[in-house]
């Protein structure tokens, strides 16, 4: 048996044991460890099997035709494309696992971690089997599984309401998504027996116009709610927040991702592509998306709600990249387009280890604090330093500064943006420079909006008795926070290297194809074909490295003499947290400047004094923004899907006879049915 | 071997004008308002005297408050040596091109904001709030600069969109390079903390953004950061300088052709300060909140100016 079989058949293994060890164990404690080493097994499996996928080139290809025969049995087919998606989960899961085993010891005793461990384990499972899936039944098992398992590891603390409220909203979305996936697949194969995606590919060649434009708009609505694309995100800073953190950094980090795949398996691989207009509305879908996410994600003073907009950004700067490669190829600029594509995928990669690795860090600071909330923090690189050294590293990385990953892959998008120029239709090439300007913008607000998460929660002194008894968290967690942290480090001085791997990827699947051999590129630089664009992450830091230590000499080498005095205050006393500017205050001057988009509603009641108005006793302000949209789009539904359930309601009148009526009344219709198709 | 002297000459340049071009807008300032002021020179002493006092540091700031100095300081220098000032860098080894300008001066920004945040004092939170707000709002305007100007070039790359101007001088004096200067410009008011966006000698709290965030700091740290936010004065004139009106940039590493490079460098930086000086005394500062109205007219300026190179192309 090939090494790649024996891997994938270690990954199911690992991962199945994993949820029934755990779900026998004898207690909490047991359950935990089981989980963790089961996802460990299952995760190095499938991390075996990706790299030999990525380094051979050669797909790994497991039948088994007889379970569900009828629907077409278990059809595994991993190629490189695959491969990369599942490095990625995996590469993500693995640390997260074993972060896992001592975060969750905090719900020892409180909720069931036997089940958390199964559902744990069929996660990992259904995420890692859907790149590996190669025909429609394992597929949308796999998704389904995925989804399924997520929505009780979202409930994991089902005793808060809002968590409740998360779940339903989870569910809601995510079933959206498989009820437009299954016409999806249904339009590709109509007609035909076989649903290997072989044959689909096939297919797909044959298809009208008109139906590769409705799978085009199912595929981007399916595929959109599970990435979280704008105004399917509803439920990303919902589930987010109320998951445990490492299963946040799970769904956050990888799970969305799997939109992404999706979309580029079925419209590039499957359809080989389409029309300029697909690239135009993936391009439009993700600039508006990347600015409202970051808009959002401005206001928000929940670490972890900041942190699920902020997803919604990313997948928005990625569906800009493959909107522009899109764009870039139907016009034939073929070389160019793979600049596009390259970001995409790069930025994919780069989001999972930066979003993994600051919700884990968000996950310590819950841990440690006991809240969310940024306005109860402050002061925590005195008392956790390495969990802030690693939350300072993901927050520089996510606002794109070099020489970390997020600016190598937002390099690439804004040069295949630039490619735009060379674009002779001026109606395709105007909407080009449109896009730099909502991803600049929406980078510069990133840059700020992490300044606000990082500063407010980490520096100067706590806000709250709970933020000043916070301790460094366990050493394993920190480790695994160290992982992702050098990943982001080691992903941004070697992005050359990376993301010439991945334009061999981007070759291998028909519709990204350049057609043609890909030039040569050093692997110091990042570049651009028939431009000479060109950066170097490692050089960057090294000339950053070496004036740092060449002034830190120099200024030490004259005597650096420093004295410890308070923060200068005009006089006052002592310095007291509440003078310390609020995370609300720090982001009030953007949300004056986007009022319009906000729409924030306000409540200010003065209390006076009965006898002068001139004195006052009590000032009471709160404030809220609820996007706008969510109600321009949600409430109308919410409130019919709730007047049919009322309305069905009618039904159940509880009385037995009425029961008896219905049963009988079925049977007729049932006979009736069975007579007249006769 | 020449090719590889601009990574060291270039900086060393500029750190050596950069403290004497601020210097001369204070002094031409004072000058335009009947005052006598201090020599343009000035920057100089205030900068040797400070990297022998003590630096005082606060008890709540932790050791990004003492590492900001050097990473606002590393990044104008690295900046220093990608943008063309006396030199077009076209060595292979230049690490960067436009967007890696912008990016190493906001990762300066970046640790210089949180800095303000870290004294737990209302004043750096207040600096470093504004400054971000401000930071965001300029980045699409840069961002488009740069696509007008990388759209006659065809890329990004520093030297080739210098040898592309001088090439085809017609292209820049259109009204696409233009308006892009005219953008740049007002980004670099805006980046550089000079009037309307912040005034750079005001210490009233309710004015200012820049001085706010580095209010805290004291001896040789903030003898960095001065040194540091004079250089990005400098790195933003020489963009908006070379990148619109090339001529006169040496091309080797000749010593004659570097004496009219750098002769023809402090001329233009020269023009270009004294323009901000006399804008400086001419208009008032603008309330926090109308500073987008103007941030967002020069963002529609970078516009026009890439609509208008599709249609003149």
């Amino acid at each position: 048996m090939a090494f790649g079989t024996v891997a994938l058949l270690v990954m199911a293994a690992g991962y199945t044991l994993g949820a029934v060890l755990s779900l026998v164990a004898r207690s909490d404690r047991a359950a935990r460890v089981l989980t963790a080493v089961g996802a460990v097994v299952g995760g190095a499996g499938g991390l075996a099997a990706a790299v030999s996928v990525l380094a051979t080139r050669v797909s790994v290809d497991a039948v088994l035709p007889t379970v569900v025969s009828a629907a077409g049995g278990i059809v595994i087919r991993l190629d490189p494309l695959g491969a990369f998606f599942l490095a990625l989960i995996t590469a993500v899961s693995l640390p997260a696992a074993v972060y896992g085993t001592t975060y969750m010891a905090e719900y020892d005793g409180r909720c069931s971690l036997r089940v958390f461990g199964l559902m744990f384990n069929a996660f990992l499972l259904g995420m890692s089997v859907v790149p590996c899936a190669a025909n429609i039944f394992t597929f949308v098992m796999a998704w389904e599984l995925m989804a399924v398992s997520s929505y009780f590891l979202v409930m994991t603390e089902s005793e808060h309401s809002e968590t409740r409220q998360a779940g339903l909203w989870y569910a809601a979305m995510t079933h959206l998504g498989l009820v437009l996936l299954l016409p999806m697949f249904f339009l590709i194969a109509a007609g035909h027996e076989a649903t290997a995606f072989v044959d689909l590919r096939a297919y797909g060649a044959t298809l009208t116009a008109g139906t590769r434009t409705a799978v085009f708009l199912l595929a981007l609505t399916a595929f959109g709610s599970k990435a979280g694309i704008v105004p399917l995100h509803v439920w990303l800073p919902r589930a987010h927040p109320a998951a445990p953190s490492h299963v946040s950094a799970l769904m956050s980090g990888v799970m969305i991702k799997l939109g992404i795949y999706g979309l580029i398996r079925v419209l590039f691989d499957l359809l080989g592509g389409g029309p300029a207009w697909w690239g135009g509305v993936l391009l439009a879908v993700g600039s508006v998306s990347a600015l409202l996410g970051v808009l959002y994600a401005l206001v928000e003073h929940d670490l972890k709600r900041l942190l699920a907009y902020h997803s919604v950004e990313n997948i928005g700067i990625i569906l800009i990249g493959l909107g522009a490669g899109s764009l870039l190829h139907s016009v034939g600029l073929r070389a160019l387009a793979v600049i596009g594509w390259t970001g995409a995928l790069f930025h994919t990669l780069n989001h999972a280890c930066f979003k993994g690795l600051l919700f884990l860090g968000a996950g310590s600071v819950k841990q440690q604090t006991h809240t969310g909330n940024m306005e109860e923090l402050g002061g925590l690189i005195t008392r956790m330093p390495q969990t802030a050294l690693y939350f300072l590293v993901g927050s520089a990385a996510i606002a794109a500064l070099p020489p970390l990953n997020g600016f190598a892959s937002e390099w690439l998008v804004f040069q295949s943006l630039l490619a735009g120029a060379h674009i002779s239709r001026p109606e395709i090439a105007a909407g080009f420079p449109i896009a730099v300007g909502m991803l600049a913008l929406t980078s510069g607000l990133a840059a700020a909006c992490f300044v606000k998460a990082f500063g407010i929660s980490f520096l100067a002194m706590p806000r709250s008795d709970h933020a000043a008894q916070a301790r460094e968290c366990h050493w394993s967690m920190r480790a695994m926070m160290l992982v992702l942290a050098g990943g982001c480090v080691v992903l941004g001085l070697a992005a050359p290297w990376v993301a010439r791997g991945m334009s061999r990827i981007i070759d291998g699947v028909p519709g990204l194809s350049a057609g043609e051999p890909i030039p040569p590129s050093s692997s110091l630089w990042l570049t651009v074909p028939n431009s000479s664009a060109q950066v170097s992450p490692l050089l960057l830091a090294v000339l950053l490295g070496a004036i740092t230590v060449a002034v830190l000499g120099a200024i030490h080498a004259g005597g650096l003499r420093v004295r410890r005095a308070d923060t200068w205050g005009c006089g006052r006393i002592s310095q007291t947290p509440r003078m310390e500017y609020t995370a609300s205050a720090f982001a009030e001057p953007l949300r004056r400047v986007f009022a319009e988009v906000y729409q924030p509603t306000q409540d200010l009641s003065i209390n006076m004094h009965p006898e002068s108005r001139y004195f006052i006793q009590s000032i009471t302000y709160t404030s809220h923004v609820v996007p706008w949209f969510e109600q321009v789009f949600y409430d109308p539904v919410i409130r019919t899907a709730r007047g049919l359930a009322a309305q069905t309601r009618r039904l159940q009148a509880g009385s037995l006879h009425l029961y008896l009526l219905y049963v009988v009344a079925a049977l007729v219709a049932a006979l009736a049915c069975a007579w007249w198709f006769q | 071997m020449s090719r590889y002297a601009v990574l060291v000459v270039q900086p060393l340049v500029a750190l050596g004008l950069a403290p004497g071009l601020v210097g001369f807008v204070r002094w031409l300032k004072a000058r335009l308002q009947s005052r006598r002021g201090a020599p343009p020179w000035q920057p100089y002493f205030e900068i040797r005297k400070l990297f022998g006092k003590e630096a005082v540091v606060s008890h709540t700031a932790s050791w990004i408050f003492r590492a900001t100095p050097f990473v606002v300081f590393g990044t104008s220098v690295v900046v220093a040596s990608l943008v063309p000032l006396i030199l077009v860098p076209a060595s292979p080894l230049v690490a960067g091109d436009v967007f890696a300008a912008v990016y190493l001066l906001l990762l300066g920004t970046f640790f210089l904001a949180l800095a303000g945040l870290d004294t737990g004092s209302p004043f750096g939170g207040m600096g470093a709030s504004r400054e971000m707000t401000v930071v965001a709002l300029t980045e699409p305007t840069v961002a488009l600069s740069i696509v007008a100007l990388a759209l006659s070039a065809g890329s990004t790359n520093f030297s080739q969109i210098v040898a592309r101007t001088i090439a085809e001088p017609a292209a820049a004096l259109g009204p696409g390079h233009l308006l892009a200067f005219i953008a740049l410009f007002v980004v670099t008011l805006a980046e550089t903390g000079r009037l309307p966006v912040d005034n750079p000698s005001t210490h009233l709290e309710l004015t200012m953004i820049h001085e706010a965030m580095v209010l805290e700091y004291s001896g040789p740290y903030l003898a960095l950061i001065e040194w540091g936010s004079a250089l990005k004065l400098l790195v933003f004139l020489a963009l908006a300088a070379n990148l619109f009106i090339p001529w006169g940039l040496a091309f080797a590493l000749a010593p004659g052709a570097l004496a009219i490079g750098l002769a023809s460098a402090i001329v233009k930086l020269g023009a270009l300060a004294a323009t901000i000086a006399v804008l400086e005394t001419r208009v008032a500062k603008l309330r926090l909140f109308r500073v987008p109205e103007l941030l967002s007219a020069s963002f529609v300026l970078a516009l026009l100016a890439v609509m208008s190179t599709f249609l003149v192309r």
